[in-house]
């Protein structure tokens, strides 16, 4: 690196080239948005608060969706038929496979529709529907109310994803629902919308591993073929690596997840949650960088741990509030705070990456879910596989943060090898392992 | 800007003790995990010896960045320099500079564990795991190398050190003096002593948790390694149980950590 990237206004940030390539798609992306966005209402906006006297809860919606892409990697297909005009009805004139599928494994609630071109594999979003629970600052998500959530709004964005899909429910070949890991009572909900979807449409069901879905639509957006994947959200802090039919885990967090740390971080110092604890937390440590706060560094292997760390931050933020000093004899502040917090876990989190690379010998790191949108993770990576003389593949805020065209497009893929869920067997799992799921698609 | 080339390797800027007169000039053996691992002949012609240089990382914080390299190099240092002398079977230390962080030591001459457990497992034809368990009779040398791993982690634990970061990576064999296996036989990929490398990450620790850690740490990155041997694991703890003392112990609590890492996986 020719200077040293902390500290550093985002507009000069370091990327490796893949960022530019990046960045190039994104802007395609955002280019046919534009044109398709015209074409399409979004859907309204305001949205009724859930029934129950939950004053305080505020609903947002989110429209991010009319994304379409393209991948080049081919895939293996049934049948190979190509005619030159499309008829839905006829399944051997068939052009494209499509899968609608609903995530619901934590608080956000996302239903999206995917297609697959039968001969090149082709993926293209038809719609990618998202609706956020945010809890009040100070607080975080429970099932109960997240589950409510979900309840409240399926049928809402089913028929918003749909309609932006512009296509027909006949069309549809297969419904896609995360069955795990996740949280017992919103998974239940979406898994019982996705069952009623199944019955009323009479389309087959597919059960899908929600970090498997996160993978896959990583490497599709992003082009990454045979990375190690850095997996960090709320709940999930894995480094995994593909071999022999399976995502195999190599690394992860012993105790909580780095997100649940940067999230209950969030409610000590009472940030808001909206849109996510964690991105505001980012946009705060942009702030800081005057010190580094000493904060427990935990890594054991390709393992870590960020409980000690969570300990510690929260008592420095109780001597912040009664006025104590820093190490440099001035007074600190939540940024500095943010930013000490971030700069220690993402160093962690880049140091166990690093070691799983050298380990399988890769140069290629894939990093999805949630905390992925984070962008000086993004840059730490990026500076970390540059050394190795590889790159970081990320996604947008759209794909890397929980998503329902995820869960469709991860289910289209095993849907394709001959896979579904019978309705008696459609149940969900809290505790599903990436490492549980047989990866029949790729070789 | 040091490298970013596809290759990346060969274009590193060589740390400076590495650039004073040698009789051979110094080879990127590997970009491992966090350094650059160098073969020099910098002592003495006939003694190659392994520089462990650990660069500033480009995307740490500088400040703990610094901490971090200090840190590490004078553990692994002081780790090592005590497992020599109990006997746990490491490459000896010839220097240290923690502030310019490099580390010289002992060249083992042969292959990490995995390459060697690799080479092993790819003779065969491609086969689930249970086959792998039940042709015992095949897979006697990859045992016996699975107990000798399992008896030198146990040596390590005794000396009341934990290495932080086992994985089959972090462990070479090293030829018999003299080999029993036939030559070019299968049994002789998987022959020798296992040594001890990479404790930059060790600790002085002589806790249960922490030695169960350790275990659990190796059995995941076997697991996910050679999944094909995964079910042979059983045969380090075994020979681990024996290797020390306080082995039952730390296995007893084994059980513990795997449950915990089983229930964490619980939120997507
Ligand atoms: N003493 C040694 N003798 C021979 N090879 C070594 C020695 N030390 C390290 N190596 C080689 O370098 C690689 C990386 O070294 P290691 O100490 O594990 O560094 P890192 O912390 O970067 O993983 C090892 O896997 C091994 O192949
Ligand atoms: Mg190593």
């Amino acid at each position: 690196m020719s200077t040293g990237t902390v500290g550093r206004k985002s507009t000069s940030r370091y990327f490796p080239p893949s960022f530019l390539k990046y960045f190039k798609r994104k802007l395609k992306w955002s280019l046919k948005k534009e044109a398709q966005s015209s074409a399409v209402t979004p859907p309204s906006a305001p949205v009724p608060p859930l029934s129950t006297g939950s004053s305080l809860t505020k609903i947002e919606v989110k429209n991010k969706h009319n994304n379409s892409f393209t991948t080049t990697t081919p895939r293996t297909h049934f049948d190979t038929a190509d005619s030159p005009k499309m008829t839905s009805s006829n399944p051997s004139q068939k052009k494209r496979r499509i899968a609608l599928g609903c995530e619901g494994s934590a608080n956000k609630l996302g239903i999206g529709i995917i297609s697959h071109d039968i001969t090149t594999g082709e993926a293209t979003v038809l719609s990618n529907i998202r609706d956020t629970f945010v809890s009040p600052p100070g607080t975080g998500f429970l099932p109960k109310d997240t589950a409510a959530h979900h309840r409240a709004f399926f049928v809402r964005v089913a028929k918003t994803a749909l309609s932006t899909a512009g296509i027909p429910i006949s069309e549809i070949d297969c419904i896609c629902y995360t069955k795990g890991p996740g949280m017992g009572a919103p998974l239940t909900s979406v898994a019982i919308g996705a069952r009623t979807l199944s019955l009323l449409w009479n389309k087959p069901l597919v059960g899908v591993n929600h970090c498997v879905g996160h993978i896959e639509m990583g490497r599709t957006i992003t082009g990454a073929d045979n990375p190690v994947v850095l997996y960090v959200s709320g709940g999930n802090t894995q480094v995994i690596a593909y071999a022999e039919q399976r995502y195999r885990i190599f690394g992860e967090a012993l105790d909580i997840a780095v997100g649940n740390c940067l999230d209950r971080f969030a409610r000590t110092l009472e940030i808001s949650n909206d849109p996510a604890p964690g991105y505001n937390i980012e946009q705060l440590a942009k702030q800081g960088g005057r010190i580094l706060l000493d904060l427990p560094y935990a890594v054991k292997g390709m393992d870590c741990s960020f409980s000690g760390i969570l300990t510690r931050a929260d008592e420095l933020a109780l001597m912040m509030k009664q006025g104590k000093k820093g190490p440099d004899g001035e007074p600190f502040t939540p940024a500095d705070l943010c930013f000490s917090l971030q700069e220690t876990i993402f160093a962690m989190l880049v140091e166990i990456t690093e070691r799983a690379m050298a380990h399988v010998g890769s140069n290629q790191v894939l990093i999805v879910g949630g905390v992925g949108c984070n962008e000086r993770l993004q840059e730490m990576m990026g500076a970390m596989a540059a050394e190795r003389g590889g790159s970081v593949y990320a996604t947008d805020e759209r794909f890397c943060i929980d998503n329902g065209i995820m869960i469709a497009h991860a289910g289209l893929l095993a849907y394709e090898t001959g896979f579904e869920t019978p309705l008696e067997e459609s149940t969900c799992t809290q505790r599903f392992r990436t490492d549980e799921v047989f990866v029949k698609w790729r070789d | 800007m040091a490298v970013s080339s596809p290759e990346g390797q060969g274009q590193f800027p060589l740390p400076k003790i590495l650039t004073y007169p040698s009789s051979t000039p110094p080879t990127l053996i590997t970009q491992g995990a966090e350094g650059r691992v160098y073969k020099t002949t910098h002592l003495d012609p006939s003694r190659p010896c392994i520089l462990k240089y650990r660069p500033p990382k480009p995307y740490r914080h500088a400040i703990l960045d610094a901490r971090l390299t200090k840190e590490r190099i004078t553990a692994e240092a002081h780790v090592l320099a005590r497992c020599a002398r109990e006997g746990v079977p490491v490459p000896a230390v010839y220097a240290t500079d923690p502030r310019a962080g490099w580390m010289m030591i002992e060249y083992i001459d042969g292959v990490p564990v995995r390459q060697a457990i690799n080479e092993f497992l790819g003779k065969r034809p491609e086969t689930d795991q249970e086959k792998v368990a039940a042709e015992e009779t095949d897979n006697v040398p990859l045992i016996e190398l699975l107990r000798r791993i399992g008896a030198t982690v146990g040596g390590l634990h005794g000396t009341g050190n934990v290495h932080g970061d086992l994985t089959t990576s972090n462990m070479m064999l090293r030829p018999f003096s003299t080999t029993i296996a036939a030559e070019g036989s299968k049994a002789r990929m998987v022959e020798g002593d296992v040594v001890l490398i990479d404790f930059g990450l060790a600790t002085q620790s002589s806790s249960e948790e922490d030695r169960a850690v350790d275990l659990y740490v190796l059995e995941r990155a076997f697991a996910s390694t050679h999944p094909r041997a995964e079910k042979l694991f059983q045969h380090v703890l075994d020979a681990y149980e024996k290797s020390f003392k306080k082995a039952g112990a730390a296995l007893a609590k084994l059980e513990d950590v795997r449950r915990r890492g089983r229930k964490k996986s619980m939120l997507g």
